[in-house]
């Protein structure tokens, strides 16, 4: 029932005092009243801004988070009112809901953002009125379009290829992007100027050359000079085959492959020659094999596979199908009608070129694409009229689907477009996040050398309490599985030292690094630059982890900190992987999954930090080193 | 049959196509231009409810809501959710495996998706259950078929997913054969009937006599 009519329930019930004097039967007895409460005032906080609403606004729909008991999860009792920390412009719509019926969508906000805010509520996008409902679904085609462009352009064809590809797979990525390897390229460019070559041969076959001496008659070049051009032609078709034999060798789905326009391109360019290699020289079938030898200009479309921009032509004609099928339809009518009319009125005349229907249809095409050739031309006065009428008619008729074509081809042309230059900004957004992620890893592995060097509680202060759970989760995970978590550099050093030996091997390897660079004390001055680039950066910068990578680079001039070097670090693990073993085992797996609420990249904002405070348990045994607190927030 | 079928509706898609091309499509709106259903929504059971069945307080059950209401909006974590939260805490390494582990132990009514009555049931017992409680759940999470033994090929699968969230820069280097050594190791501990197969009884019996075990199980009690 909609909530319009609940509130005029009372006046019909008033009313039914007319029915008691007509009643035949007695009536029934009335439902017992159970809510004596009057209506009360619900006090709402959305990120400071205060809405005031009645109860039973928000009870008129008891699916949605407001309506029902799921909003006393958000119950505020020091403030007695009800706290949400979203977007308090979006939810004026959202309360404007409750009191209307109607939800707005309102146009300047994201459409994604909005379908955010209504699934938190609880309320389904359908009940959207009428007067949004266009835009609404209007905007979210447009994102989800965009959004599949997207994922299409990043799982795109320019993702590396994964290391164990079977030599098939990695032709075939060949053929698809030629600038992947040089072969590749080189390839695309000789199949190329194959083509051309192919083509130009065509056309020049039959150019007519000077005679040979003691004939009079023009011969084309192709009678000429039969022997180069044939062998320029066995040679282009042969270079063909060889490509399309390839491709199809390489192909993940040769079905597909087969069924492909390009390829039946390639097989269409190919086949006259080898029809003709096979058909004997006879008379009347070398007529048919004349024809043949049209379809060899198809091999100008192979050039598609080279030019983007004959693609989009191609699918814009594709996508324009059904505008053009339309158009030929009615432009058929037309020629009909025409042409009839043109026939009846031209029968009369002596010498008329109009003989039939059928021939009307030239002199209708004709002057209705406003070609005017003049070979026929109407001589009665009926006839010249009609004539003028199909003339301006065909104006008409022909410029009506020249701006869909434009506007479709403008269309794809631009996403075209756009698909380019995400994937150049791609690399450069993928780049970020590695470093990103890797800031992460970083941190943590400062921690773990932060608490070898100093006391064993380990932190520097300045680390908020996200970061330290998260560390002491990841260390649980580490002693777990008896392994340390290293960075990029050590594990390929370690990787290299590895099968040599341990110590000695290490530090040639790294004394080997060392160069031209600074002070070269001892075994590890690259990596003691290094870890004091990082403390440096992380004392400074907390936030963005991403200049750590950035001030790594910079090559610091320090001395050379008393080094934790690896065999200490593997004699302290040896001592407690005594003691190691099974119980940090079930421990890591007690570890919670915890959505943050953030990104573990950014501390936690502080206001849950005082509710934590309030509902610590400090029940820190003595053999626990730090009260370990992990936020499931 | 199905092949003749086949044909038949290629070819009345192929006629269709012709008469449209011929009279053209005035409406473009094809037969996918519905808006996809909004997905499942649920609503928790009430404070009270909540309240009575776990042993969590009025404030803290709230605070958990916050959150988990935060992440997913729509009320229920699915899977590819999960692995995605997870994934952000081991960002060295591949979580997904152990994650989907995690989501078959946290949704124990197995369709699926995890509500917040799941997932606070969960840490109720991961947080404040007792001793046995939790060493219950533990063999639930190993135990992967639910039959009530953990047999030496699950505890590779888990041992496997464990590995994988430490990525491939460790110290040292990760082998092939390490999982497989630790999941000896386990079994000569847990199995002592030598039956090749761990029962709840064994598992619970010889956690409670290991000391270790014991001290590590309080670790994570304070959290909230």
């Amino acid at each position: 029932m909609a909530a319009g009519v609940a509130t005029w329930l009372p006046f019909a019930r008033a009313a039914a005092v007319g029915w008691l004097p007509l009643a035949k039967k007695t009536m029934p007895k009335p439902p017992i009243d159970n809510s004596s409460k009057s209506d009360e005032i619900l006090y709402v906080n959305v990120s400071g801004v205060r809405f005031q609403t009645w109860k039973n606004t928000l009870d008129r729909y008891p699916e949605t988070l407001l309506g029902s008991s799921e909003k006393e999860f958000f119950y505020n009792e020091d403030t007695q009112e009800f706290f949400f920390d979203r977007d308090p412009e979006m939810f004026r719509h959202i309360l404007n809901f409750y009191r209307t019926g109607k939800l707005h969508y309102p146009r300047n906000e994201c459409i994604q953002a909005f379908d955010e805010e209504l699934a938190f509520y609880g309320i389904v996008p359908e009940i959207i009125g009428d007067c949004c409902m266009e835009e609404y679904r209007d905007r979210k085609k447009e994102n989800q379009e965009r959004l599949a462009e997207d994922t299409e352009a990043n799982e795109g064809v320019d993702a590396p290829l994964p290391p164990n590809s079977t030599s098939r797979e990695r032709l075939w990525r060949a053929f698809e992007n030629p600038h992947t390897s040089t072969m590749a390229l080189v390839f695309y460019y000789v199949t190329g100027f194959f083509i051309a070559v192919s083509v130009i041969a065509n056309v020049v076959e039959t150019v007519p050359c000077r005679p040979p001496l003691g004939s009079v008659k023009d011969l084309p070049c192709g009678e000429k000079y039969k022997v180069p051009f044939f062998c320029m032609d066995t040679a282009c078709v042969l270079i063909f085959t060889f490509e399309y034999l390839m491709r199809l060798f390489a192909a993940p789905s040769r079905c597909n492959f087969m069924r492909s326009v390009m390829s039946v391109i390639d097989v269409v360019a190919i086949m006259p020659y080898y029809i003709g290699l096979v058909m004997p020289e006879n008379e009347d079938v070398s007529g048919a094999f004349v024809t043949l030898r049209v379809f060899r200009v198809f091999r100008i479309f192979k050039f598609s596979r080279h030019s983007a921009g004959l693609r989009i032509l191609g699918y814009t004609l594709k996508s324009c199908a059904s505008e053009l099928g339309f158009l030929l339809f009615s432009l058929t009518m037309a020629i009909i009608i025409f042409a009839t009319v043109m026939f009846y009125a031209e029968k009369g005349t002596k010498g008329s070129t109009f003989t039939s229907i059928p021939a009307s249809f030239w002199y209708t095409i004709v002057t209705m694409t406003t070609l005017g050739y003049g070979d026929m031309v109407p001589n009665t006065i009926a006839g010249k009229i009609f004539g003028s009428i199909c003339s301006l008619s065909g104006v008409l008729v022909i410029a009506l689907p020249v701006p869909v074509i434009v506007s479709n081809f403008s269309r794809i042309y631009h996403q075209n477009q756009r698909a380019d230059k995400m994937r150049a900004q791609q690399k450069v957004r993928m780049a970020r996040i590695r470093m990103a992620k890797r800031g992460t890893a970083n941190a943590f592995l400062q921690y773990k050398e932060d608490r070898n060097i100093g006391d064993p509680d380990g932190c520097v202060k300045n680390r908020s309490a996200f970061d330290q759970q998260h560390n002491h989760l990841l260390h649980c995970l580490e002693k777990t599985t008896n392994h340390e978590f290293t960075n990029e550099m050590n594990y390929s050093e370690l990787c290299m030292t590895e099968s040599v030996g341990f110590k000695t091997s290490r530090s040639t390897s790294l004394s080997s690094h060392q160069g031209a660079q600074n002070n070269s004390s001892g075994c590890c001055p690259r990596r003691a630059r290094r870890r004091a680039a990082m403390r440096l950066a992380n004392s400074t910068v907390s936030v963005s982890r991403g200049s750590v990578q950035e001030l790594d680079t910079l090559h610091l001039k320090t001395t050379c900190i008393p080094p934790q070097t690896r065999s200490s670090l593997n004699a302290q693990m040896c001592d407690m992987k005594l003691n190691c073993g099974d119980p940090d085992f079930t421990a890591a797996i007690i570890s919670i999954p915890t959505p943050p609420a953030n990104s573990p990249d950014e501390s936690l904002p502080p206001s849950p930090a005082p509710m934590l405070g309030i509902l610590r348990n400090t029940r820190a045994t003595a053999y626990i080193q730090d009260s370990v607190k992990i936020s499931s927030l | 049959m199905s092949c003749r079928k086949r044909c038949k509706r290629e070819i009345f898609k192929f006629a269709q196509y012709l008469y449209r091309l011929v009279t053209g499509t005035l409406n473009t709106d094809s037969v996918e231009d519905e808006l996809e259903l909004s997905t499942v929504r649920h609503r928790p059971e009430g404070l009270e409810q909540l309240e009575a069945q776990t042993r969590f307080s009025r404030k803290e059950l709230q605070i958990l809501y916050r959150g988990f209401k935060n992440e997913c909006p729509s009320g229920v974590v699915n899977e590819d959710t999960f692995k995605d939260i997870y994934a952000q805490f081991f960002p060295q390494g591949d979580a997904s495996t152990y994650a989907h582990f995690l989501f078959n132990a946290f949704d124990t009514d197995h369709n699926g998706s995890v509500s917040f009555e799941d997932f606070v049931m969960g840490l109720s017992i991961l947080l404040r259950g007792s001793i046995q409680e939790k060493l219950n759940w533990a063999f639930n999470l190993y135990d992967i078929n639910k039959d009530g033994y953990i047999t030496k090929e699950e505890m590779l699968d888990i041992m496997k997913a464990i590995y994988d969230m430490m990525g491939k820069c460790t110290y040292p280097a990760l082998r092939e054969e390490t999982p497989r050594q630790h999941v000896e190791i386990f079994f000569q501990k847990m199995d002592k009937n030598k039956d090749g197969v761990v029962t709840i009884d064994e598992f619970i019996d010889c956690c409670q006599n290991d000391e270790n075990i014991m001290r590590s199980m309080h670790l994570f009690e304070n959290v909230l």
